[in-house]
């Protein structure tokens, strides 16, 4: 039998000419890419290992080195993809099931890109937001019925409006994007402490995931919404204490319907500490909660968490979207969640199993549109928040969610990209050459969180802008006006049923 | 044995609440209790507990104790950090769910799931509990979490079993003999998933029904002691003797591997 031929993803170039041997591509590439021969005084380059992580690309002081996509090596074959074949090469020889980071990377519909935003012409004004006030605050939680609003008169003879029903907790953001679940373990602690310090900055909130609240993390825990999962891992009362809200881990658009599992390697000092387990014991995340086998099992999950924090913090589900994503999602606020977070087939993942992550779940897109009507149909959207997440890469994605009935946006790979990330989708091997989805403290002293801050607060203040740009186009001044707007939003080339499931018009139509 | 008044919690105590339940919803219920522990009441009696969840939920404070009179609701003591919690009647589902610390004695049964996620304290129930018993519970540095029930218990014990202490004694299940009983104690799946801690059951096991992670030995002596300790308190809780329990055999289960599913995935 013929030698397994390893899958060479990239082509490691060096320009011979440019290279000045400072072999710093040596010393940084944690897959061992490149080494040094001091006979011939070359430095050579092993294509098989390289994960296209282009670190030691930016890195090169003369810019020597191109990391190229490897033209296919089989024949081409529309069924039998280059991938397919070498998935069961690996699969023969390993018998194992393939594993894999970040999210969903086929080539699904992508509803995003067939959309497109409003305008004001003519009959309605447009905005400008760099001169005229414009309001993306917005708060998540359950909200009355109705208020009770009474005049009053101070003594001075000052009207004064008393608002007398009593407002579930809520969370305030200055912006409606928040990151989402990334937990000390799947990223580094300079990771977690970059998004941390941004959302603490930008007034919005970070999470924790299944991975406990490190004590580094402390002073940003007011900003913190911390996860309950099946583990329950670090999940104490000191962690609920601390945390501004609390969100219980029902799935992940990565990996619906299965469990996590953080292999025992990875389990070191600081991350046995934090999840609260022995140094280099696996940290396995049941598939469900077994205290959850319904909705009414759910409530008393929500409701103990309620009753352990006094009711002063919302508590909140996050779920995977899928087909029945939008009764579940009704069961949900019904058992009295504050807000529901419901991630798509394109959500990210430090670590699942690539056949789950590419064929389990549905786009985000459609879950919002379901989950948002099916809410309304029922009278009871405005008890709950509605986060939508899974793979939101712009501002536009975001006022698209938004306009489709969102609440918020959790953002997870756009902020580590944010932070160097260059999406090679090897997070679950621990050696990220950017020191992010590593714990390597080689790599991880790569990310500075003072920088690693800056620019993920960068982003959002970016994609504030570009979202009120595009509501003072649309001629709307506060966010809470978009949600759920879908005249704004025109279908491009999309069928009957994806319109009514969308709840879209096409372009073309007017109002 | 009946508690008959405060007097029975047997703490030097200053302040303590009596409460009655009857009627009251579970929420005004856990906010009284709230109230009397702010006010530096040390020990509460509740009266006429029917069915109200959450009691202790994510109460601290080790010189906290409650005596439940009547049947309390699901997730008792959830989250809780170091208060004393006695039912005098049966327990539901969900005892000491994410426990830290502190300890659950339960004079009756207990439903499925007791001990969920427990991380530290122990759970003594003097009958039979359900299913799923002590899943999940893990140990930490010096939290090393306890149930022991006496009676059997149902399907999954110690599910997922990460750390921690299980026995199951089988000596109060209808059985008027405790030392040559019985022949069902546990259910099937026992220790599915487990990768640390031990379970002991006394007497005879099958074993078909082991899960595939777990493996059995006799206990070493360490494990005899560690047993004895907890089982003196148990007993006492009980007024059972504890000598006669200990006069048959146990089996103790452990995890083959603490890396039960490592091998399944291609890197
Ligand atoms: S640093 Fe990244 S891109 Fe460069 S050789 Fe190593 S794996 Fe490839
Ligand atoms: S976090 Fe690191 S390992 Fe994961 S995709 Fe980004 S660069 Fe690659």
């Amino acid at each position: 039998m013929a030698k397994a031929k390893k899958l060479s993803e990239f082509r490691v170039e060096r320009d011979e000419e440019k290279c000045i041997k400072c072999q710093v591509c040596v010393r940084m590439c944690a897959n061992d890419v490149h080494t040094y021969d001091p006979e011939t005084d070359t430095v050579r380059a092993d294509s098989f290992k390289c994960v296209g992580c282009h670190f030691c690309e930016d890195l090169c002081p003369t810019a020597a080195i191109t990391i190229e996509y490897n033209p296919t090596q089989t024949k081409e074959n529309a069924h039998w993809k280059r991938e397919s074949i070498y998935d069961i090469v690996k699969q023969a020889r390993t018998g194992g099931i393939l594993l894999t980071g970040m999210g969903n990377d086929q080539a699904y519909k992508n509803y995003f890109d067939h959309l497109v935003l409003n305008a004001s012409q003519v009959t309605n004004p447009s905005i400008d937001p760099l001169r005229e006030p414009m309001e993306l605050r917005i708060h998540l939680g359950r909200k009355p019925d109705k208020i009770d609003c009474r005049l009053q008169m101070t003594e001075e003879g000052r009207k004064k409006y008393q608002i007398r029903t009593r407002i579930p907790p809520q969370l305030e953001l200055e912006v409606p994007i928040l990151f989402t679940a990334m937990s000390f373990g799947s990223i580094s602690l300079n990771a977690c402490k970059s998004l941390a310090k941004a959302a603490c900055k930008f007034g919005t909130y970070w999470n924790t995931g299944e991975g406990g609240l490190h004590r580094d993390l402390y002073p940003y825990a007011h900003r913190a919404i911390v996860q309950v999962a099946s583990g329950r891992f670090g999940v104490n009362e000191e962690y609920l204490e601390r945390a501004a809200a609390i969100e219980i881990k029902i799935g992940q658009g990565a990996k619906p319907g299965i469990g996590g599992h953080l292999p025992g390697e990875k389990v070191s000092e600081e991350i046995s500490h934090t999840r609260m387990i022995p140094i280099g014991t696996d940290a396995l995340s049941p598939a469900p909660h077994h205290d959850i086998y319904s909705i009414e099992d759910l409530k008393q999950l929500i409701f103990a968490l309620k009753e352990a924090t006094r009711y002063t913090k919302p508590v909140g589900v996050k779920i995977a979207a899928v087909h029945n994503v939008a009764p579940i999602a009704s069961g949900i606020v019904r058992a009295g969640a504050d807000f529901v977070a419901i991630d798509g087939i394109r959500g990210g993942t430090g670590a699942a199993p690539t056949i789950i992550r590419n064929n389990v779940g549905i786009p985000i897109e459609l879950a919002i549109a379901a989950v948002d009507q099916r809410l309304r149909e029922e009278g009871i959207r405005n008890q709950v928040s509605l986060i939508a997440a899974g793979g939101f890469r712009s501002s536009a994605d975001v006022t698209k969610g938004i306009a489709l009935g969102a609440d918020a946006v959790y953002i997870g790979t756009a902020a580590l990209i944010a932070l160097g990330c260059h999406v090679c989708q090897k997070c679950y091997t621990g050696k990220c050459n950017w020191g992010i989805a590593t714990q390597d403290p080689y790599l991880t002293k790569r990310l500075n969180p003072e920088i690693g801050a800056e620019h993920a607060g960068n982003l959002l203040r970016a994609w504030s802008l570009e979202i009120k740009e595009m509501m003072g186009g649309m001629g709307i001044n506060v966010i809470d006006s978009l949600r759920g707007n879908r005249e704004q939003l025109r279908a491009l080339g999309l069928n009957e049923v994806e319109l009514r499931l969308l709840g879209l018009k096409h372009a073309g139509e007017a109002w | 044995m009946r508690y008959k008044d405060t007097e029975d919690l047997k703490i030097k105590s200053t302040k303590t609440a009596k409460i009655e339940a009857k009627d009251l919803s579970y929420k005004t219920l856990n906010e009284k209790i709230r109230e009397a522990l702010k006010n530096g009441c040390k020990k509460i009696v509740l009266d006429n507990v029917c069915g109200q969840r959450y009691i202790g939920d994510g109460l601290r404070g080790n010189d906290v104790q409650i005596l439940i009179k009547g049947v309390p609701g699901n997730n008792l003591a959830a989250f809780m950090d170091g208060p004393k919690i006695i039912v005098q009647e049966n327990a539901q589902d969900g005892i000491g769910n994410t426990m830290n610390a502190g300890e659950i004695v339960v004079h009756g049964h207990a439903g499925d799931i007791a001990g969920h996620s427990m991380r530290g304290g122990r759970i003594f129930i003097k009958g039979d509990v359900g299913y799923r018993a002590g899943i999940h519970m893990k140990a930490y540095k010096n939290l090393f979490p306890v149930i022991i029930a006496g009676g059997t218990c149902g399907d999954f014990l110690g599910e997922y079993m990460a750390g921690g202490l299980l026995v199951v004694l089988g000596i109060t299940h209808n059985c008027t003999n405790p030392t040559s009983c019985s022949p069902e104690i546990v259910g099937d799946f026992v220790g599915t998933g487990m990768h640390g801690g031990m379970i002991l059951i006394r007497g005879r096991l099958d074993t078909r029904k082991l899960g595939r992670e777990v493996r059995i030995a006799p206990p070493s002596d360490e494990d005899i002691s560690i047993l004895t300790a907890h089982l003196k308190d148990f007993c006492k809780y009980f007024h059972l003797d504890r000598e006669r329990i200990l006069e048959t055999s146990f089996i103790k289960l452990y995890p083959y591997t603490h890396r039960p599913y490592g091998k399944v995935y291609a890197y």
